[in-house]
């Protein structure tokens, strides 16, 4: 078995969710290589050689890559694919963009969002918004995998020496263009890597509510994520959104305030190690999931919480 | 500008899904089907550019069994002007899919295909993709805002760190998230009225598609269930909890 993994990256730093991606590709095989695309992007292959397991890093530095358009990701990613037997990233937004698009063309039907790995060529994957959980086997010769990246512990980023490869395909389809973004700007810790998650649902009620989860997120070092209903309330932005079509999180601890509990955001946090539930509706389907549940207003429960965390 | 619309008839959200009685798929015998919602979402953007004066036509496609024509008469009621069902038995995959909407784009020559960023049943997200790079369109995923140019379009993209804007030449490939617009209900008189609309029946064999599986489907199962856990009485006694049972805080 020899493995291809896609590296997400923002051409300066390795996405931590890269790493969970090869701890799934060790379980698969042994040789481990890695392809990152991207411009300017040299100090990113210095970070990927270092990681544990990986053999070779590949590197196309050019300016077609900038933003990872999936138009000219997916020739070269295609291009690279001779000789490996499985194609491999974790399934973030960038991943789920471009991965279908080298399948196609390697004539092979991808399989998304794998949460276990059982042999070379079967896997299991959540379906129905986590409602149930398939075991697939694929027929096809190259494996083209995004995986879930809560299921795979990360590898350590350091004890590697990967040697680094320069390619120089340009695959500058020139049908799509980088315009603009709007990132989020945040001190606190992102919301797939936080030890801890705070999340605010439709009973938060307004955004400026929010600030309660802000102030003790702060306390506790905490990422803060809401739920689906908030976000299309425009209490918040919709990359805070925890559930099956948002982020997937699994923090060691988990802090409901607010939320229902609908199946759409539990599929979203329910592998969380410990999850806290404050509602003051004691009927919420989210006190079926909880570890601790609090039964109180949230409005007398924030303000509480935050003046008694040291 | 001719938009083509991909729909896909799928359990109801509001069903609960259980596996069948030998595990070996999900149990579909008398259970409500519906448009996935994110179609739902895709047909609503095309009426809008067609009320906008943008569009001129809207042809809606699904692939699926001749029941699926219930969906396609739900899209004509909501405001597409035709239908196309390519009719086959067979439980097809997104590469599949995409090679059926393929060979359609290859004759109807669309300028824009919406389609849902995925299907509620499987959540594979992938046959809007797979189908740009079928056809070598560009393609703007989860899309929140869609604006359409002299010759291309802007697609305001979800992703995990915010938002994404990016401009595609025409024709391209779209497919919506959830936030992208709000889908109207059918009234009365356009249900009646879609009745009378053209549907057209095809298969893969017409079309010359391959649909071979790919994958096998081994089993289906629920997920690991987490116990619930215990109810307190308090804040001091839940920060009690967390830093001396749990040992999650400090």
């Amino acid at each position: 078995m020899s493995i291809l993994v896609v590296a997400e990256h923002n051409n300066q730093q390795l996405n931590s969710a890269t790493l969970n991606a090869i701890s799934a590709a060790t379980q698969i095989g042994d040789t481990i290589d890695m392809i990152i695309a991207g411009k300017d992007c040299q100090t990113v292959a210095e970070q990927a050689s270092n990681v544990t397991s990986v053999s070779k890093v590949f590197v196309a530095d050019n300016a077609c890559y900038d933003h990872f358009l999936a138009e000219n990701m997916a020739p070269l990613i295609a291009d690279m694919a001779t000789g490996y037997t499985h194609i491999l990233a974790t399934a973030t937004t960038t991943a789920k963009n471009i991965m279908p698009r080298v399948a196609a063309l390697l004539d092979v039907q991808a399989i998304s969002d794998i949460s276990e790995v059982i042999s070379e060529d079967t896997f299991k994957r959540p379906i129905y918004a986590g409602n149930l959980i398939a075991k697939v086997q694929s027929m096809d010769a190259v494996k083209v995998l995004t995986i879930r990246g809560t299921s795979f512990d990360a590898i350590s980023a350091q004890g590697g020496s990967a040697s680094i490869e320069a390619l120089d395909q340009v695959h500058d389809l020139a049908i799509s263009s980088f315009v603009s973004d709007q990132l989020a700007q945040s001190d606190r810790p992102e919301l797939t890597a936080a030890n801890i998650v705070i999340s605010g649902g439709r009973g938060m009620a307004s955004g400026d509510n929010f600030d309660l989860l802000y102030r003790i997120a702060d306390k506790l070092g905490a990422a803060v994520g809401a739920s689906r209903a908030a976000v299309d309330a425009e209490f918040v932005p919709n990359d805070m959104q925890v559930g099956q079509t948002g982020k997937i999180v699994a923090p060691d601890l988990y802090i409901a305030v607010g939320i229902s509990g609908a199946i759409q955001h539990l599929a979203g946090m329910k592998e969380s190690k410990v999850i806290v539930a404050i509602n003051k509706d004691e009927e919420a389907p989210i006190f079926s999931v909880a570890d601790y549940g609090l039964a109180e207003d949230l409005f007398t429960a924030l303000p509480e919480l935050e003046s008694k965390l040291s | 500008m001719k938009i083509l619309v991909a729909v896909k008839r799928v359990v109801d959200y509001n069903v609960k899904v259980r596996p069948n009685s030998d595990g070996s798929n999900v149990e579909l015998t008398n259970v409500k089907m519906s448009v996935n919602p994110f179609c739902e979402i895709a047909v609503e953007e095309a009426v809008r550019l067609k009320e906008k004066g943008i569009a001129t036509e809207i042809i809606v496609v699904t692939i699926g069994t001749g029941r699926s024509q219930e969906q396609l008469r739900s899209c004509l009621a909501l405001g597409a002007d035709r239908a196309i069902l390519v009719e086959t038995d067979q439980a097809v995959e997104p590469l599949g899919v995409a090679k059926c909407l393929k060979a359609i784009c290859d004759e109807e020559n669309p300028d824009i295909v919406l389609m849902g960023k995925q299907a509620i049943d499987g959540d594979n997200n992938q046959t809007g993709q797979m189908l740009a790079s079928l056809l070598g369109y560009a393609q703007g995923t989860f899309a929140s805002e869609v604006d359409v140019v002299q010759g291309s379009v802007a697609v305001t993209r979800e992703i995990d760190g915010g938002l994404q804007t990016l401009s595609l030449k025409l024709p391209a490939v779209i497919t919506t998230d959830l936030r992208l617009n709000e889908p109207r209900y059918a009234s009365l008189p356009n249900i009646m009225k879609a009745k009378q609309k053209p549907l057209v029946t095809t298969t893969t064999e017409a079309l010359g598609v391959d649909i071979t599986p790919r994958t096998q489907l081994l089993s289906v199962e629920p997920p690991a269930q987490r116990q619930a856990g215990i109810m307190v009485a308090d804040v001091s006694q839940l920060i009690d909890k967390l830093k001396n049972e749990a040992k999650v805080i400090s």
